[in-house]
């Protein structure tokens, strides 16, 4: 398999994706992603007879009124989500929003006061005690915690091989698995170092490899690289990436930094006051806040750095076809005041774009003939972008453009839509109304 | 103010006949115990030649807690070799080192229990203050009563003044584990036991560790109290130097037991402060 690295679409800016962003990319296959964690109608009430606060919630009383009614804390309310299989998924919230009561209830670290937790197949909130300890072992990597959480008495090695040793693995099976968990992670050489002798960057990995240690299927990461500085954060977020690449695992990871939401994210929920609001690709989300909410938390973000042409297209109002006469392109042109037509078969692959300004001096020249045929001069190349195309990209396409809109085509040629200075600026600004107004080419 | 009055004394001295009367034979296997602890002890250590004792000593010290303190060692007991209260040393020795581990079986697994469990926590807590506050003087007699003159009531005296320091920091050590740590041996599976055991206790070991120092020490400043119920040892000397006004005498004592004091407060501190693979 080719791992293609978002340097080679992006070169000089950092970043990689992982295979199954790219995934979602090319071929739009979540659908038909497996699933790997169901959660349905799942809530979480701290305190005693936590069914006062349910009836209240079903009444549609806020958390607040319920906190001072019934001095009940709503951790998390009717949240539903699937995970699907070797995905990051990130949960992002302020503090307070419940992301990580969400993830500690994906574990049961927190029980669960209604709903279900589907994972494998399996509602974990029916275990019993045994048995949730098994599937713990079974099918998590333990959980990497903000401050890191590994053993002070321990060497890195007694860490990492801390989840083994809980399973009753025989020393040298385990200490095998460590060892390539440690190289895994680069931390080698330091195996027999005590964790205050590690910077934070390196206590982390040492957290990492612990649960990488364990060989489950499902890590979950509760803001994981948040008390590491920006560069070493940055540093262990493409380092993720990339042993994501390799090993693929399903992640769920929480955070409140909407850059290392987007970052590393295949899908992002955000959520606030104990809800989910909304749940979605960086693109999706970026350029269809659920609401004024989402809005305010993505305002901030360096949009062009996230979206994607085919985010930003706008659908052909109107198209060509090569068995058009020239006075039929032309009518389409001015019923719609376009500069130009994209020029599409039936299958809508792409076949050229013809120039309103060339095609009226060609009818001009033309103009006594009862029946002009369309001289096949006057198709031209546009300038094409792939729908994966990050918004910075294109706009070096754009403005290296000579003519018309950039169109926007799939790996099949098929065309999309088209890209126009408004849609640029729009994306950009964020502004919907400017959408509306330069709607079309001038 | 009030017609009547709560006959407490009555009650009390009632409760201390009872137990005398109907579990005698329970404070009897207890004294005994006791006494073969530290009478075995004791005798084991007077065995050995005092310079050899004093190496052994010399090296825990050196081990645990570095050369200074050993050094430290080496000149104090000397000195007490040398001013004739060896004897009388390792009587004291043998008693706290007794009543430090009955301290230690009946307070760690409280103290465990009382970080777990919180009503415990709150019931346990008024009989700690009891014990640490109550003045000494007031339970030995019923200490005598239930054992005996001699070394077991004053066993018993220095367990019940000792025991709660430990018992309070094994709590406050396991309720002080990052919640995280729990968290994250409990997300990787761990039973209870396990999770007790490679990580509750291991990271809580420096308090823990604090706790069987400070037992240690309020232990040792029950010696003289003990003494006067016949427990022999550097006590009994303190207190013959005070009875008899002989300053110099009462002095010396005091001294070895401040020497006693500070070899097992570095060697306690020192296995506290150590890290190993737990």
């Amino acid at each position: 398999m080719i791992v293609i690295t978002w340097d080679y679409f992006m070169p000089g800016l950092p970043g990689i994706r992982s295979s199954v962003q790219w995934a979602y990319m090319a071929s739009g296959i979540l659908e038909n992603m497996q699933e790997k964690i169901v959660v349905k109608n799942l809530f979480k009430v701290f305190g005693k007879h936590p069914d006062r606060a349910l009836k209240a919630l079903k009444q549609g009383k806020s958390k607040d009124d319920i906190l001072k009614e019934t001095r009940l804390v709503v951790g998390v309310q009717d949240a539903s989500f699937t995970v699907y299989k070797k995905e990051i998924f990130v949960l992002m919230g302020l503090s307070g929003s419940g992301k990580s009561t969400l993830e500690r209830l994906l574990n049961r670290l927190h029980e669960p006061t209604s709903g279900e937790i589907i994972i494998d197949g399996i509602d974990i909130t029916r275990l019993n005690k045994k048995e949730l300890r098994d599937f713990r072992r079974k099918h998590f990597c333990g959980m990497v915690f903000q401050n890191f959480a590994i053993l002070p008495h321990r060497t890195v090695l007694g860490n990492v091989e801390f989840g083994l040793e809980l399973q009753g693995v025989d020393k040298e099976t385990r200490h095998k698995r460590a060892m390539e968990m440690i190289q895994q992670v680069g931390l080698e050489g330091n195996e027999e170092s005590y964790p205050d002798q590690l910077s934070g960057g390196m206590q982390q990995r040492v957290g990492l490899a612990r649960g990488l240690a364990v060989d489950a299927d499902i890590i979950l990461m509760d803001e994981a690289f948040s008390a590491l500085d920006p560069l070493i954060r940055r540093q262990m977020q493409d380092e993720l990436l990339q042993l994501q690449n390799k090993l693929q695992k399903t992640i769920v990871f929480v955070t409140h930094d909407l850059d290392e939401a987007f970052r590393l994210g295949d899908r992002i929920a955000i959520m606030k006051d104990g809800k989910i609001v909304q749940v979605g690709t960086a693109e999706q989300i970026i350029s269809k806040p659920a609401d004024d909410y989402v809005k305010a938390f993505v305002e901030d973000m360096d949009r062009s750095a996230v979206l994607t042409a085919g985010s930003i297209l706008q659908p052909l109002v109107e198209q060509a076809f090569p068995n058009d006469g020239p006075r039929t392109m032309m009518r389409k042109i001015r019923q719609n005041k376009l500069t130009g037509l994209v020029m599409t078969d039936k299958a809508k692959t792409l076949k050229g774009y013809v120039i309103a300004r060339e095609l009226a001096d060609y009818i001009n020249k033309n103009k006594d003939k009862e029946d002009i045929p369309f001289d096949n001069n006057l198709i031209q190349q546009p300038s094409i972008v792939h729908l994966d195309m990050p918004l910075t990209e294109v706009i070096n396409v754009y403005s290296d453009n000579q003519f018309g809109p950039v169109v926007v085509v799939d790996h099949n040629q098929i065309v999309h839509g088209v890209v126009t200075r408004g849609s640029i600026l729009a994306a950009l600004s964020e502004d919907p109304d400017i959408q509306v107004m330069d709607n079309k080419e001038k | 103010m009030f017609p009547f009055r709560v006959p407490l004394d009555r009650w009390i001295s009632d409760a201390v006949d009872f137990l005398v009367r109907e579990l005698g034979a329970v404070f009897d296997g207890f004294s005994a115990f006791v006494y073969f602890m530290v009478d075995n002890l004791k005798d084991g250590m007077l065995t050995l030649h005092p310079l050899i004792l004093m190496a052994v000593i010399v090296a825990i010290t050196w081990y645990m807690a570095g050369w200074r303190n050993s050094l430290f060692a080496v000149i104090g007991l000397l000195l007490t070799e040398n001013i004739g209260l060896w004897q009388a040393f390792v009587e004291t020795l043998a008693l706290v080192l007794t009543a430090e581990i009955l301290v230690m079986v009946v307070g760690l697994p409280l103290g465990i229990y009382a970080a777990k469990n919180d009503r415990f926590d709150s019931i346990i807590r008024p009989v700690l203050d009891f014990m640490q506050t109550m003045p000494a003087f007031v339970y030995l007699i019923p200490a005598v009563m239930f054992f005996g003159l001699g070394l077991v009531p004053g066993v018993v005296a220095t367990f019940v003044f000792a025991l709660p320091p430990l018992i309070r920091l094994t709590n406050l050590g396991i309720r002080q584990v990052p919640k995280e740590l729990t968290e994250a041996a409990d997300a990787f599976g761990a039973t209870d036991m396990q999770k007790l055991f490679k990580v509750q206790v291991p990271v809580a070991k420096a308090t823990i560790m604090a706790g069987v120092n400070q037992s240690i020490m309020l232990g040792l400043s029950m010696v003289v109290i003990a003494a006067m119920i016949g427990a022999g040892g550097l006590g009994e000397d303190v207190l013959r130097g005070i009875q008899r006004l002989q300053v110099g005498q009462g002095f010396e004592a005091g001294l070895v037991v401040v020497i006693l004091a500070i070899i097992l407060d570095r060697i306690t501190a020192g296995i506290g402060a150590r890290k190993n693979n737990g």
